[in-house]
């Protein structure tokens, strides 16, 4: 009863790619690099290496069996197993068969007749998060007898779990229900009294817990130990009554709470924000960015018909490894917002607004572009905006001379993944040319000429300069205010023109964040009324006020101003890929 | 294709059995029981296991039984139903059910009477009913809320009653529900 699957061709299979956690199999050759341990994985021979960094400290430890597996995408069952984590090792649902080259007592490989290794198979399974791979082991992932195991795992875990996935948030994403579907049995065997424990217990400001459906796997204690160093979690009482608890009288709070909700296998912790609000199988997903700072998260916005739901972050362990902040995380709500510009507007000088039409406004603006001289016009673009949309306004400042810049926004960061810098975009804003050095302190001289008379127009792209130094009174003494923006403000408020634009969730682009990586982020939902993207309106303005014709696809845009840009040389939007690419800053 | 026709024999020539046969089927119809219903004054009984319309049930303890799990309106081919879950609150008075449905819409314009919301659902909350003959002036009317799905659907006794018998267990173990 040894390996179950097929052996024959297996030997000849090419394994994945190199995966994210360093390690390449290589089937090829058939002694392994120096550095590497040859091991068979359900017949197949992997190539693994002798050591993976250490989630936390970043040391070499040995690799163990489940990332061998994982290297050559074999899915070993597991709860308390997290990539990102330390291991713990209590849930034994990744229980597998293996066995090591038999030693004789001259200390040397007994051979089997056919010139191979003889292997010695284990009496007993191993839990594969916690084995080290030794060379020569051969790991059995699906014989009856891992079957088995893990059937005998499944049944002891769901004694006392209340299965109400009809009421669980979970449900759909639960990795109890999906082992339940491959290892479980159709009727309890379990014939007494359910342990019962505390429902919808308050953990902090954003954790709602369901005690009884905890399995007491251990991700959330160990990532908020480990990974935020905020040692807020624990276990109480023993053996059946065991329950995940915060300390008493300590809310659960800090800035990370709500990635315990995310590697919670179970639904046990549930967020706040998104407990009842929709079930997980009707949310479309896409890859998108977090704005909230310089970071940049990767993240996955779950939306359905135009409405988002949640984010949840992405893994990309150049960036965010596969945490992201709650207040990051949170931050979506703005774009559903019932007071969304929706219109185009125009105003006449000293009149009042009217709805107008893209067509219309388009050309009016053209017109007064095109009349305006050089030195006249003024750009305050917000590092909020697109490499691409910054760019288009970069090549529509350098048609007029104009002075440009964006507007700081600075916070407090932390030592994980917030950045002080709360602007998704400011290396993109320094790199095409639009913020100044540094960035902000060209504000005063746009007031300053204002002021003076020397500044007539003034084209604002996601900000309220009213409150950075450019107020309602210079505002009025304009004679062209071209604003796009989102939601209605003071500046809005007093533009000429207008136009209403996209949040990052309704177009597609790329921001670079503080690190210099380049990131690109897909349409989740379409845009409420008229709304258009910047780059789209930006697009048609530089062709008829420059007569450069550009590109009016998003990929053609990004390619055109990385060959424009040095920066981003030799950047393709293809290229880029859901994870991005680190550029030269 | 040429299609050969058999010569008749003496006795088809004769026609007069033929004719016989039809008088047969025409006395053994006049002398059948009436089946022609004066529709819609009188209303045809409706088999049991017939697919109606879908409405919403309470139990006998007066509970909405539907936990809006949104199982029917995933699993609904024309997309007819449509649940508003709660909300982070939960359903008001909902107790250790904890989830209930704000609103519950079914389009029954665009209902197909087949039956997949009443196989799915998790709560035996939803049954396709007797009724056949929908009816409305306008196509508002033709989507019944929750209320009115409720009204329509009106008690059924539940036999299994698991959420109030976890309340009890878990009241009996001293932990609060």
């Amino acid at each position: 009863m040894s390996n179950m699957s097929s052996p024959v061709t297996s030997e000849n299979k090419v394994s994945p790619a190199p995966t994210a956690t360093g390690g390449a199999a290589v089937v090829a050759a058939s002694t392994p690099p120096p550095d590497m341990i040859a091991i068979k994985v359900d017949g197949k021979t992997v190539f693994a290496p002798k050591t993976t960094p250490d989630p936390i400290t970043g040391k070499p430890i040995p690799t163990t069996m489940i990332q061998a597996c994982a290297l050559v995408s074999v899915e070993v069952p597991h709860y308390c197993y997290h990539p990102k984590l330390p291991v713990a090792g209590n849930c034994r649902m990744c229980l597998v068969e293996f066995g090591t080259p038999a030693m004789g007592p001259d200390r040397k490989p007994v051979m089997n007749p056919d010139g191979t290794p003889k292997i010695a198979k284990s009496p007993r399974p191993a839990i594969a998060c916690a084995t080290p791979i030794s060379p020569g082991m051969e790991i059995y992932t699906n014989t009856p007898g891992v079957v088995d195991m893990r059937k005998g795992v499944l049944e002891f875990l769901l004694i006392n779990h209340p299965l109400d996935c009809p009421i669980c948030d979970q449900a759909g994403e639960c990795k109890l229900q999906e082992y339940s579907v491959d290892y479980g049995q159709a009727q309890s065997r379990f014939v007494e009294e359910k342990v019962h424990k505390p429902k919808r217990v308050d953990l902090g400001p954003r954790i709602v817990l369901d005690d009884e459906r905890c399995i007491l796997c251990s991700r959330c204690v160990r990532f908020t130990k480990d990974i935020v160093g905020d040692d807020a979690l624990g276990f109480v009482n023993r053996g059946s009554y065991n329950t995940l608890s915060n300390y008493p009288g300590k809310p659960f709070d800090n800035n990370y709470t709500l990635n315990t909700v995310d590697i919670c296998p179970v639904g046990a912790l549930t967020s706040k924000d998104f407990r009842f609000q929709m079930r997980v199988w009707f949310l479309k997903e896409t890859k998108s960015i977090c704005t909230s700072c310089g970071t940049g998260c990767n993240i996955v916005m779950g939306a359905r018909e135009e409405k988002i739901y949640r984010y949840e972050p992405r893994q990309n362990d150049a960036v965010n490894s596969t945490w992201m902040c709650d207040a990051g995380r949170l931050n979506y709500k703005w774009i559903g917002r019932a007071d969304r510009l929706k219109e185009v507007m125009t105003r006449s000088l000293g009149g009042s607004a009217y709805a107008s039409s893209w067509s219309v406004a388009i050309q009016q603006i053209t017109a007064k572009l095109t009349a305006a001289a050089a030195g006249s016009v003024a750009i305050v673009a917000s590092a909020r905006q697109t490499n691409e949309e910054l760019y288009l306004l970069a090549r529509l400042a350098k048609k007029f001379g104009a002075i440009t810049d964006s507007v700081p926004r600075l916070g407090i960061g932390d030592k994980l993944l917030v950045n002080a810098d709360r602007n998704p975009n400011s290396t993109g804003a320094r790199l095409t040319g639009i913020a100044a050095a540094p960035m902000g302190s060209n504000l005063a001289k746009i007031a300053d000429g204002i002021r003076k008379g020397t500044v007539k127009t003034l084209i604002v792209f996601g900000e309220d300069v009213t409150k950075h130094g450019i107020g309602a009174d210079l505002l009025a003494k304009l004679e062209t205010l071209i604003v796009s923006d989102i939601l209605p403000n003071a500046t809005t408020s007093a533009a000429h023109f207008l136009l209403p634009g996209c949040a990052h969730a309704e177009k597609r682009g790329t921001f670079t964040n503080v690190k210099g990586r380049v990131q690109r982020f897909m349409k989740a939902v379409e845009s409420p009324g008229s709304a258009r993207p910047e780059w789209e309106i930006l697009h048609e303005l530089v062709f008829n006020v420059t007569g450069q014709n550009g590109f009016v696809s998003i990929e053609g845009l990004f390619n055109q101003m990385a060959s424009d840009i040095p920066a981003f040389a030799a950047l393709k939007w293809a290229g880029l890929g859901d994870t991005g690419v680190t550029i030269q800053i | 294709m040429i299609v050969k026709r058999d010569k008749l024999t003496f006795w088809e020539k004769l026609y007069v059995p033929a004719i016989w046969g039809g008088l047969k089927v025409t006395m053994r119809h006049a002398l059948r029981k009436n089946v022609t219903m004066q529709y819609p004054e009188v209303k045809w009984a409706v088999p049991p296991g017939y697919r109606g319309a879908p409405y919403l049930v309470k139990n006998q303890e007066g509970r909405t039984k539907c936990v809006s799990c949104q199982l029917c309106e995933f699993v609904c081919p024309p997309k007819a139903i449509r649940i508003t879950p709660p909300g982070p609150q939960g359903a008001p008075g909902a107790g250790n059910v904890e989830k209930g449905p704000q609103a519950f819409d079914i389009n029954m314009l665009r209902c197909i009477f087949c039956g997949y919301c009443q196989e799915v659902c998790p709560e035996e909350a939803i049954f396709l009913m007797k009724d056949y003959s929908l009816t409305g002036l306008t196509r508002g009317e033709m989507v019944f809320d929750k209320e009115k799905l409720l009204k329509l659907g009106g008690v059924h006794d539940d036999r299994i009653q698991k959420w109030e018998h976890k309340a009890e267990e878990a009241a009996h173990q001293g932990v609060a529900p």
